[in-house]
């Protein structure tokens, strides 16, 4: 079946196109709720892995209940992706969270790691569900709903791994055709993703410096304040200021932490979400290209009366439907993702900023009051001092 | 006024000069490009309630700062920084100033006069010099002498130092720190010719007595132990402090990296490119506004470190005192044994051994007129030895008083400064944070969510929500 609805030959359901149309406003309408959480860790003879809960809240008629939970590994994540990018070659699939962290120490179980991984998988399963055509598809329905042995047998069902291994092969040996015929609008594409990736790249590397240094900012702080309680003690007329000196640096350090964490929930794992997406962009790009190369090598063979020439107006015939129909689902898709893109990367930056302002609104807040306490006292003085 | 009685072994007592200035001389603080004639506002300096007897009042400042070349002492180049000393004297009257005194220094002469000082005036503490070399250093303060960071700063901090002494009640009227401000050359000679260096207190004697003493004024001891805690804890705050200010500048800095590749993406983006541009703006100057932030804080630095130094000053004087207790104890002991052997040659008895007694033993009894000779020169050396007893008694009690007003006077003008500096420190970080505020300006769009960085939105009363390509421009043309 023709996983394409932005085909016309494709008969399309009225919730499908509502979706087409208010693409815009999809939370308004959204019938799937997906949440990721509870990892928890499975030893077994072979192997220790970390599964996680999916909990799933539907009111599509399709399904066949209205509420699913079900545990899934990573390999099952890399499974529904590989099965999505199959059947929608030319879509701009949502990125998975990296197989490994290439850092020094690979600590796979560490805590922090898989909290961002638990995040990033959530990530995934929503922008699945959010995306008109990918929602429906329907082995996305059975990683949601199926019990671990059903889902072990669909999975057997697919093409082998190494038959996908050869198509990958054939696919970087045509795609360099490819590339040659590339119709203009996707030449600018193509730029454009380059670009991004260069760019989010560096922006991605900036925003980790940046907490790395929030952060060792905020160890500093939390040794300074202290230091001015430790002179209090050997300064019977300064105790109160002192004190309350190392008062408002220990509030800046609570807010400093505060401002941090802000970071690393709002901006970094978006940032680095769109790393993952530039990467993706590009495995799009050269799957279009293999398709349209497909059919050029086609209509060379047909030009040149290389093969059996029989057969192929037919199959040009149906190659250049195909490859209508990725552009098509490209160009499309290629509009949500910047509309998308631009939207989750003002949020980010502009959630970061108001974080920003938070801070130094508190910063003064705290400084101002410990100024006016002073003043007030010296005012006291002043006044007790006069006859 | 108080003056520390004249020590029988240093002969040479600074006579007081001509009228010097008034207790309250130094009050003008001109700092650099101030306006001159800053009248009655001291930059923290402290100043006496006493009366005025002077009528002229002068003002004193370290204005210009200049690199020099010379010759040194083993006759090699060198380049040193030579600061230019300008004295005003202040009509009281009118209040118009009059520069009477103009010459050039360079730090080297600043430590003699101070080590000049220290001899002649043990029981003063004596006001610290800048650093010599930049400590505390953060990793963009250059360590360098002769860096035109380091050397505005030490401009303004021996600026201070001579505003301090020329405001203390006692400090104020040696005439060499007079000839300091007025007599460019040859003043090194005259201090010289004082011969301090030689009435200084050795290291070691002054080491032998701290073990040594047995009664020491326990005040003394009690302001050691502080001065040791004070040492202590500003140290350790100051290096903190410099520790901190390496992170806040990284922190601010790495935010100016986002500056550049906003600038280039906003190349590519049609819609978003303006804001991108705006954002990348803000971050560089947010990223710059760092450097000025922590030049300021460098300010608050030194105005610690003058207290860390004023530390050692504290315990300069408490070995003094330790120093002179020591020697009273140790002539009261010389006298007691004298006294006991005298006591011991008239009644003939041996109560302790002694060299002679064994001796005596020995080669047989000395002869009556040999002991009468003993015990009268005994007896002279015992009159001598209770004469100089109670002159050191007096010298004690004497350094003691004195020290000790001119130590809570030090603890009031350190209580006024440090609360100063705290109360500073409070005002650069309210400034700080203002000016981190202001660039970042808020700005409503269309009532959506308050865009930082002047970031533009497709507002979503503007694209109709039926066209996928409504108010888009990009890449892709649709046939």
């Amino acid at each position: 079946m023709d996983m394409n609805s932005f085909s016309p030959m494709m008969p399309t359901s009225p919730l499908s196109m509502i979706n087409q149309i208010k693409f815009e406003d999809e939370s308004d309408l959204k019938d799937l709720f997906i949440t990721v959480d509870e990892p928890e860790s499975h030893v077994t003879t072979i192997e220790t892995f970390i599964t996680y809960r999916i909990i799933t809240k539907t009111s599509r008629g399709e399904f066949d209940s209205s509420e699913f939970e079900v545990r899934r590994r990573y390999q099952d994540f890399l499974w529904l992706k590989g099965k999505l990018e199959e059947a929608h070659p030319t879509l701009i699939i949502p990125p998975l969270p990296e197989k490994f962290i290439v850092k020094g120490m690979v600590e796979r179980f560490n805590d922090d790691f898989i909290e961002t991984r638990r995040k990033a998988l959530h990530k995934f399963l929503n922008r699945i569900a959010d995306h008109p055509t990918l929602t429906f598809n329907e082995d996305f329905k059975i990683f949601l709903t199926a019990q671990a042995w059903e889902l072990s047998s669909h999975k057997k069902q697919g093409p082998g791994l190494l038959s996908r291994m050869g198509q990958t092969v054939r696919a970087v040996a045509s795609s360099m055709r490819g590339v040659k015929n590339r119709p203009e609008e996707f030449m600018e594409m193509n730029n454009f993703i380059e670009l991004f990736s260069q760019k989010i790249n560096l922006i991605d590397k900036i925003s980790q410096r940046i907490y790395k240094e929030e952060r060792e900012y905020f160890d500093e702080m939390k040794e300074y304040g202290p230091i001015h309680i430790l002179w209090s003690a050997s300064e019977e007329d300064l105790v109160d200021t002192l004190k309350d000196v190392a008062s408002c640096i220990d509030r800046c350090c609570k807010a400093t932490e505060k401002r941090m964490s802000g970071l690393s929930e709002a901006l970094l794992p978006v940032v680095h979400e769109y790393v993952l997406y530039s990467e993706m962009l590009m495995g799009v790009m050269k799957r279009r290209d293999q398709i349209q190369a497909e059919l050029d090598s086609k209509v060379e063979a047909l030009t040149y009366k290389k093969a059996d020439t029989d057969l192929l107006p037919e199959e040009i015939g149906k190659l250049e439907d195909k490859v209508e129909c990725a552009n098509n689902a490209l160009k499309a898709d290629w509009e949500r993702w910047k509309q998308n893109m631009q939207n989750d990367i003002k949020l980010a930056f502009t959630d970061m900023a108001e974080e920003n302002i938070h801070y130094y609104e508190q910063c003064l807040a705290t400084w101002e009051s410990f100024l006016t306490s002073q003043t007030n006292l010296h005012l006291e003085e002043a006044s007790e001092d006069k006859p | 006024m108080e003056q520390a009685p004249p020590d029988p072994e240093r002969q040479l007592q600074p006579a007081p000069l001509e009228p010097l200035g008034s207790p309250d001389a130094g009050l003008g603080a001109a700092v650099g490009k101030e306006a001159e004639g800053a009248g009655e506002e001291s930059s923290g300096v402290d100043t006496m309630t006493h009366n005025n007897f002077w009528l002229k009042k002068i003002e004193i400042s370290v204005s210009e700062a200049e690199k020099r070349t010379g010759r040194n002492a083993m006759n090699m180049q060198e380049t040193y920084t030579a600061y230019l000393i300008e004295t005003r004297s202040v009509e009281h009257t009118d209040g118009q100033s009059v520069l009477t005194d103009s010459l050039w220094r360079r730090y080297s002469e600043f430590e003699l006069l101070r080590s000049y000082l220290l001899v002649y005036y043990p029981h003063i503490v004596v006001p610290p010099l800048p650093e010599k070399r930049a400590e505390f250093v953060w990793h963009k303060l250059s360590a360098d002498n002769m860096d035109p960071d380091f050397v505005e700063r030490r401009r303004i901090g021996l600026e201070n130092f001579l505003l301090r002494i020329a405001s203390h009640p006692i400090l104020c009227r040696d005439k060499i720190f007079y000839l300091f401000l007025t007599q460019e050359g040859n003043w090194k000679e005259t201090v010289n010719e004082t011969g301090f260096q030689l009435k200084a207190d050795s290291r070691l004697k002054a080491l032998n007595a701290t073990f040594r003493v047995k009664n020491p004024d326990k005040r003394f001891t009690d302001l050691k132990h502080y001065s040791d805690e004070l040492q202590s804890v500003i140290s350790h705050l100051l290096r903190v402090r410099a520790r901190v200010a390496d992170r806040l500048y990284g922190v601010y800095k790495v935010h100016g990296n986002y500056g550049r590749v906003f600038s280039e993406w906003s190349a590519i983006e049609k819609e978003m490119g303006d804001g991108l541009q705006s954002a990348g703006h803000h971050m560089d100057v947010y990223a710059s506004s760092i450097d000025d932030i922590l030049e300021d804080e460098e300010h608050y630095a030194d105005q610690l470190k003058e207290y860390l130094f004023y530390a050692e000053a504290l315990r300069a004087v408490c070995r003094k005192h330790e120093l002179m207790q020591y020697d009273l104890e140790m002539a009261a002991q010389d006298l007691a044994s004298k006294k006991q052997q005298c006591e011991e040659l008239v009644t003939g008895t041996v109560r302790t051994f002694s060299l002679k007694g064994m001796t005596t033993k020995l080669f047989g009894q000395e002869t009556p007129e040999q002991r009468e000779a003993r015990i009268k020169v005994l007896e002279e050396q015992i009159n001598e030895g209770e004469q100089q007893l109670k002159s050191k008694n007096l010298e004690g009690r004497e350094f003691v008083k004195n020290a000790w007003a001119d130590i809570e006077r030090f603890k009031e003008q350190k209580n006024r400064d440090l609360k100063e500096a705290l109360i500073s420190y409070a005002v650069m970080q309210i400034s700080m944070c203002k000016k981190s505020l202001t660039l970042s300006p808020r700005l409503e769009c269309n009532g959506m969510i308050s865009a930082h960085y002047n970031l533009r939105l497709p507002c979503s009363s503007n694209s109709t929500s039926s066209s996928r390509v409504a108010g888009i421009t990009g890449v892709c043309h649709h046939a």
